[in-house]
Formats: C-alpha cells, structure tokens, sequence
C-alpha cells in the first residue's frame, strides 16, 4: 500500500495510544485523518455539537472545559479530546478551545469505534488513563486579586455540633469539652428532631459559647442545671458560605463576636472561630514577618519555621508567581537574619566598630524558596582592628549562623559565612578582593565568587553593601576579561537535551530519571542574566529587574531578553510546585524533578523554556568570548 | 526562486494574474474553445461566481515536483494533491502520482526532491493519469505556494502532448504572505541596517503561524503544508466571508 501521509503516519508512530497500534493500522489511522487549523482563543467544539470524529492535536494547545466553563483539562502535542463524547452519545461533552494556534487531526467516529473495539491498549487508554492524564492540571490563571482573597467555606473544618434549648448548661459544657470547640449552635427540640430524620438542620434558635457562660450563669450565679436556651444568643450573626475571609473578619469587629454560623442555602454548614482566622492569617507572609519580630529567643524563632512552609505553600496555592514568592522568602530569611542580630547584639552589647550584615546570592536576588542555604557574611568599618575586635565579631557571626541553621537555613557548604574569617573584613578589604576579582579574573578564581556579585545589606550599615555593589558594578562593565572568565563560568551547568513523558535526556545520551532543576534550569539562568547585567551596568540584584534593565539597555538581541524572562518564570515556577507539594505531603522538599510527576502541560513548558536556557547559553558563548 | 514567468505562448496564453477576472464566465468560454474532451469535460464542470465567500468554495491543494523551473525546459516529476475546504483538509483523499517526465533528471534536482531515475522509469507519462487530475480539480480553486509553477508547468505540458493548454485560478500563499510582509519595499533605513526582509518560503511561512515542521520536496506534504498554510492565514486575518475573488489569481 502507497502511503500518502507520510507525515501524520510519523507523528502517530511518536504518540500514545497510536504508537502501540500494528503498524499497518497505524497506516490505515494515518489515510483516514482529516486536518483543521484553529487559531489562537477560537472556540474548537461547543457542548452538545455533535461529534465525527476523536481530535488529535497536531501542533498548539487546546483546553477543555465542564459545562460550568470550569477549566478540565489543558493539553498539548499529541494530546487527544473529544473520546469521553465519541464513547457515550457522540456528542461533545466537553467543549474545546484552542489556547495557541492550533492545528489538529480528526480520526472518524467509525475508525475511533473500530480501534476502541478491537485493541485493547487503545480502549484502555482513552478510557482509563484520563484521569491519569489530567493530574497536575494547573488552573487558570485569574487575576492576583481574586486569587490573594479566599471564600470562609475554606476554613470550615467540621460539620457544627447543636444541642437543643433544653439541655442544661452542663450538657453543653461537657460537649464542648469533649468535642473541642468552644461554641454550639442551638435548635429548638422539634428541629433536632427534623435534622435527625432528614439528617439537615433547618432552624437554628442561638448559638452559645463561652463568653456566654462566664458571663451570663457563672457571674451571675446561676445553676449548672440552668437550660441553655435561657443563656443563648438569640441575635444570630452569620456569614454566606461564599464570602470571604476579610468579610468574615469584618462581622465579627462590628458585631463584636467570636463565632460565626456559616450558612448555605438557609442552613449552617459550619462555625468558624475568630481562631480560625487568626491561624489562616498567621500563613500570610506579613503576619510571618511581624512575628519574627517578637520572638524572644532562637528557640522561639526556630518554631516559626513551620509557618514559614505554610506561608509558601499558600502562595503557591493562590497562584502566585515566582517573583512574589521568591521576594516573600527573601523578606522573611532577612527577617530572621535581622531579629537574630537584634538578639545577638542585646546578649553580647553594641559592636565595637560598626559594620553591615550581608545577605548573597539567592535572598540578595530576592529569589529565595523553601530549600535554600546561608550565604552570608560581615563588612566591618576600617577601624576594625582583629586583635582587639575580632572575638566579638567572631560570637556574633557565630550566633547569627547558628540561630539561622535552627530555623532551617542550613550551612554554607562552600563556607561562605560570616563565621569565616576571609568572609568577615573590613570594608577596605571588601574592596580590594572585588577590585581583585574584576582585574585579575580567570574562570577558576571566579568560580565560587560568583555568588559575591549578587549583594544586598540587610543589617547595620547597609549603605556600604550599596557602595560596594555600586563600585563593582561600574568596574565589572567595563572589564572584557572578567565578563569573558564570568561567561564562561556561566556555561557550566547546562539545561538537559530532551524531557520526555518519563526521563530526562542527558548531552551524552543517557537517560535519567530525574533532573536537579535548581543546577540545571534556574541557576544557569540567574548566572547567564548576572553576566549580561554587568555588562550593561546594571545595579539591581533581582533576575526580573536585571532583565528589564537589559532589554532597556538593548543589550541582546530584541525577544531575547522576555524569551528567558519567560523561561526563568516556567523553570522557577516548576521548582516551587514541585517543593510546595512535597511541603503538603509531608515530605522533604529537594529539586530534584521527575518529568512523569509533571503534566503534558508542565512538561512541554519546561522543554520548551531548556531550549531558551540552551539557546541563550550558545549566545552567552558567543558575545563575550576572549578578553 | 528564480522563476521569472512564463513565456507567454500565442494561441494558448494564461489569462491568470489579470486583474479582475471572472473565472466562471472564462470556464464557459473555454469549454466551448477546448477540443480535447478531459478538457472539455473540465471546464464543463464550471467555476464559482466571484462573489463566492471562501467558506464555500472547494479547494484542492497541489504541488508538483519537478526537473527544473523552465516549463518550457523542464518536466514534471511528481504530483500531490490534497482536496480541501476551509473547514477541513482531506487529507484522506490525497493522491501522489509519479510521472515519466519528457526531459531529463538533472543530478541538482535529484538532489531536491530525491526522485531518482529508477523510480521514474516505469512511471507513466502525463497523459495516462490526466483524466484522474482533472476530476480532482473540476470544481475546485487550485492552492499552491508560489504560483509559478503549478500552472505554467501544467499548461506548457498539455500545450506539448494535447495540441492544447490548460488555465484556471489559484490562491497563492506565498503571495498572500507577501501581501503581509512585502506590502511596501525595503526604506533606506532598512537597506543601510542590512535588514532581511522576512521570508514568505513555506516552511518560514508555516512557522508564523505555529505549523510544524514538515519535510519538503514530497508532492502531496507540499499540498498538505500549503494547504494548513491557507488554513492558518484565513483564520489569522480574513474573514470566512470574503469573496473568492479578494484571493484568487
């Protein structure tokens, strides 16, 4: 038989489920398939249309929705829709759109029919593995607004328990205990009754807490046997299940209350608890921040360290980007930092000559996530004299270090601390090793300085971190040599060659099953900007901020510059879901990615943002070579 | 693409890329000027009116490959075609011929297209196969990419074994690509900043649009590749309602 298709029949042979067919029904699929081109935001199948034929998608993206117009599915290359209509009534049950230009293959309906009859890998495969296929479905991207704002039914934690108007103020205490709240919503009796039948509860007579009985049996001397419904609230404050949070908190300062009944549909699903608040806000990173402020001691810091991940994973969850959590962390790591000086200073008295707490590489970019090591160290004023001041700055390097790996910044493998005396001098010699590097570079010399060039002061004198980075910068442009040495550096770690469905493609051929995405995605990429922002003078410490800079400063071809923006958001992007889901599962969470944890989505992203890495890298290569 | 246009031949011109034809009304002229009955029967079969929205006219995309880029010279190797509308590509009715040429291979154009000697010697001549090709085209507007060569080659072969040419409208979409990107000629500016003009060749052109890569030089993947290409460039700025005589030559 002469083939055609040639095309469609090499791009079945690479795709699942077409690729475990015989190939002479691959060749039979490959003739029948009809093509249709979608541009981008155009709608592909509405609900209801009747349906010929399974969609196979070509090149582009599309994405599926329920009837609701909640989002279903997001697929890409090789993806396939349309199979849960074509296996029920033939219509379509969930429309498509398409979200890049699109183009896709149509098998008919009969074909579809005759595969899924006749070869099980294929049945199996549209049938079982759509859930399977949809795990890790990133939602829509809503605005911040909408997203930084959560509904009260989040906070709801169990159904309410009632008693009746008479039972006695003891019953309701001994419930209160037993159950661990500290309110209960009270029905009358023959309600209680209805909600046993109907298993609802319809009508609600007050509520009762423990304000209520301090204030209204035990102050006034009433006896324990006293029926509730005589001490109840009966002014009921509720909220709407889908209001939210900050409404929530709104009723209960006007209305002065504790607890609010959450209605829905005429009926309390649940009470929250000013508490419930207080312990949801308490995961804000704001909220992080002042509380660091007011701990006493390195112990008490250290347990912070649990709403530190809770604060990260509720970021990740309302859909913030890379950015703001990575400049959330970097304030809450500065934080620490500030408040363990603070303490350090109160224990050993005021320095004897001042100096400035550095912060380095990923908390100076503001790049910090929830794995992340100490890179720290001490600018001291000229008048620094070892002999006489170093044992104090050796304690407080010491305390701040130690206090740091107690809340989970563990040790600078590579010893860049202020606890190393080569990491704590004064400002003149600060000045003399930048000078040093800038003249006199070479790749080896500069390979674990690197990290020196993204600076920030966080304590004391913080101007000087500021001349420092100001100084270095201006030198550090105008340097061939030393952009060449940091260049070539920056070629080191490289992206891998492919990302597959389950393994990642090395250079040299080799397959594994995982990547470290910090060695091999987001670290090259902050050294590869790093480079191009000292060449064009740049002071800024944040990869986002040196890219704008950069594309203002037309230093690399146009595109360029929002193409690794863009590549630096997924790969960064990647790496903080990857550790806020092991945060949830309890897990320690690493960088080391696994392409069959990721979604069709996810992974094609990621593929495609390596390829910008290994692009940029090549360019990197070639605009600061010799020198 | 070197091809610098037919030369015109005095009984049988090409009327194509004339302002302002109307093809229908040419179709019935020409029906009753043709003599060879494949001919007549395929002018017979008419042509849409040119106020025909484009969502409504059959296509049918086409490539050939061929020896060289003289029709005169040259000879056709291979023919894909790919039938079409806006909505759907039928990709399951395409159709690949091989054919003897009247003029010899060249070692360059083997080197294109890959269609050697051997596979050309039990190929059939033209005249074999040309009812079948112009049963697909009967009815349908032709779409190439460039349209110097479908056309010229058809017609200059016909005129050498018939007696007799053949004309009929296309749509390029490489002159549609034009119309976007070469609407005005390089500035000074451009010329002085050694700036390319960017590249209406059907591989650049399909990239634009998010079209994947194919490889070229098969007759039926160049129809197929022109005929997604049309797809994406309706889809991209022409309405499905604008008549056929805004895209046809």
């Amino acid at each position: 038989m002469q083939i055609e298709q040639i095309e469609i029949l090499e791009f079945l042979k690479r795709h699942s489920p077409f690729q475990e067919l015989p190939e002479e029904t691959q060749v039979q699929v490959a003739s029948q398939i009809e093509i249709s081109y979608f541009k981008a935001g155009t709608p592909i199948l509405s609900f209801g249309q009747s349906l010929d034929a399974l969609y196979l998608i070509r090149s582009g993206a599309v994405e599926t929705y329920r009837r609701n117009g909640d989002l279903y599915n997001r697929l890409s290359e090789g993806g396939i829709f349309a199979e849960q209509g074509l296996l029920r009534s033939k219509t379509v049950r969930f429309p498509a759109s398409a979200l890049e230009d699109t183009l896709l293959y149509l098998i008919p309906a009969t074909l579809f029919d005759e595969l899924f009859e006749n070869h099980d890998l294929f049945a199996d495969y549209v049938m079982v593995s759509d859930e399977e296929r949809r795990k890790a479905v990133p939602q829509r991207q809503t605005d911040a607004n909408e997203l930084m704002t959560s509904k009260v039914n989040t906070l709801i934690g169990r159904e309410p328990v009632t008693l009746t108007t008479d039972a006695s103020v003891r019953d309701a205490a001994i419930t209160m205990q037993h159950e661990s709240v500290s309110s209960l919503l009270v029905l009358q009796p023959e309600t209680q009754a209805e909600a046993n039948r109907d298993g609802k509860i319809n009508l609600i007579a007050g509520i009762i807490t423990d304000r209520d009985i301090r204030n209204r049996l035990v102050a006034p001397g009433l006896p324990f046997d006293t029926a509730i419904g005589d001490i109840m609230t009966r002014e009921l404050v509720t909220i709407q299940h889908h209001q939210f949070v900050f409404e929530a908190m709104l009723i209960m300062l006007r209305h002065n209350v504790h607890h609010l009944p959450v209605m829905k549909q005429g009926r309390p699903i649940g009470v929250i608890a000013i508490s419930d608040i207080v312990r949801y806000e308490s995961k804000n990173s704001l909220f992080v921040v002042s509380s660091i402020f007011r701990q006493q001691s390195v112990t008490e810091l250290q347990a912070l360290s649990q709403d530190v991940k809770a604060c990260f994973v509720r970021m990740v969850n309302e859909d913030a980007n890379s950015h703001m959590i990575g400049s959330a962390m970097a304030v809450i790591g500065r934080s620490f930092k500030q408040r363990l000086l603070e303490l350090a200073e109160e224990q050993l008295g005021p320095p004897p000559v001042p100096y400035c707490f550095l912060a380095l590489g990923s908390m100076a970019r503001e790049e910090q996530l929830i794995v992340t090591d100490q890179d720290n160290a001490l600018i001291l004023h000229n008048d620094f004299d070892a002999r006489q001041h170093d044992v104090y700055f050796k304690q407080l390097a010491d305390f701040v270090c130690d206090g740091l790996a107690a809340c989970g910044y563990t040790y600078c493998t590579g010893g860049i601390m202020a606890t190393n005396p080569k990491w704590r001098q004064p400002l003149q010699v600060w000045q003399k090793y930048f000078r040093d590097w800038i003249d006199n570079p070479s790749p080896e010399r500069l390979l674990h300085s690197s990290i020196f060039f993204d600076i920030a002061g966080v304590w004391g004198k913080v101007e000087w971190a500021e001349q420092l980075n100001k100084d270095m910068v201006r030198h550090a442009s105008r340097s061939k040599r030393f952009l060449a040495s940091m260049a070539r550096n920056a070629l080191l770690r490289t992206p891998p060659l492919g990302f597959f469905k389950d393994f990642v493609m090395e250079n040299d051929g080799r397959q594994n099953n995982s990547l470290n995405i910090k060695r091999r995605g987001t670290a090259p990429l902050a050294d590869l900007i790093r480079v191009h922002a000292l060449a064009s003078g740049c002071e800024q410490q944040n990869s986002f901020q040196r890219l704008k800079h950069i594309i203002n400063a037309k230093l690399i071809p146009p595109g360029r510059a929002e193409d690794i923006r863009d590549a630096l958001e997924v790969i960064a992007m990647a790496r903080i879901r990857h550790q806020a889901i092991a945060l949830q599962a309890g897990e320690e969470p690493d960088n080391n990615v696994a392409p069959e944890h990721l979604s069709d989505f996810e992974r094609r992203n990621l593929k495609e943002a390596f390829q910008v890495l290994s692009n940029a890298q090549k360019y990197l290569k070639f605009r600061y070579q010799g020198g | 693409m070197l091809y610098l246009g037919p030369k015109r031949h005095k009984a049988n011109t090409l009327t194509g890329d004339q302002p302002g034809i109307d093809w229908a009304q040419h179709f019935a002229e020409r029906a009753n000027q043709a003599r060879d009955a494949r001919l007549v029967q395929y002018y017979q079969a008419g042509m849409v009116t040119v106020d025909t929205p484009i969502k409504d006219v059959p296509l049918l995309a086409i490539d050939f490959e061929t020896t060289g880029f003289e029709p005169e010279k040259d000879g056709i190797l291979s023919i894909g075609v790919v039938p079409m509308t806006l909505q759907r590509i039928s990709s399951n009715k395409a159709r690949h011929w091989l054919l003897k040429p009247k003029f010899h291979l060249t070692e360059s154009s083997v080197v294109i297209h890959g269609i050697t000697h051997n596979d050309i010697a039990a190929a059939p001549d033209i005249t074999s196969m040309l009812d079948e090709l112009l049963s697909y085209m009967a009815g349908s507007v032709a779409v190439v990419h460039f349209r110097g060569i479908e056309r010229p080659f058809l017609q200059a072969t016909l005129l050498d074994r018939l007696g007799e040419g053949i004309d009929f409208p296309v749509i390029d979409t490489m002159e549609l690509e034009a119309r976007l990107h070469r609407s005005k000629p390089p500035g000074l500016l451009d010329k002085l900043l050694g700036r390319q003009p960017v590249s209406i060749r059907l591989a650049d052109s399909r990239r634009r649009y998010g079209l994947p890569d194919y490889r070229p030089h098969h007759a039926v993947t160049d129809a197929l590749a022109s005929a997604e290409l049309l797809q994406a460039q309706i889809a991209d700025r022409f309405s499905p309602d604008t008549p056929i005589a805004e895209l046809w030559k």
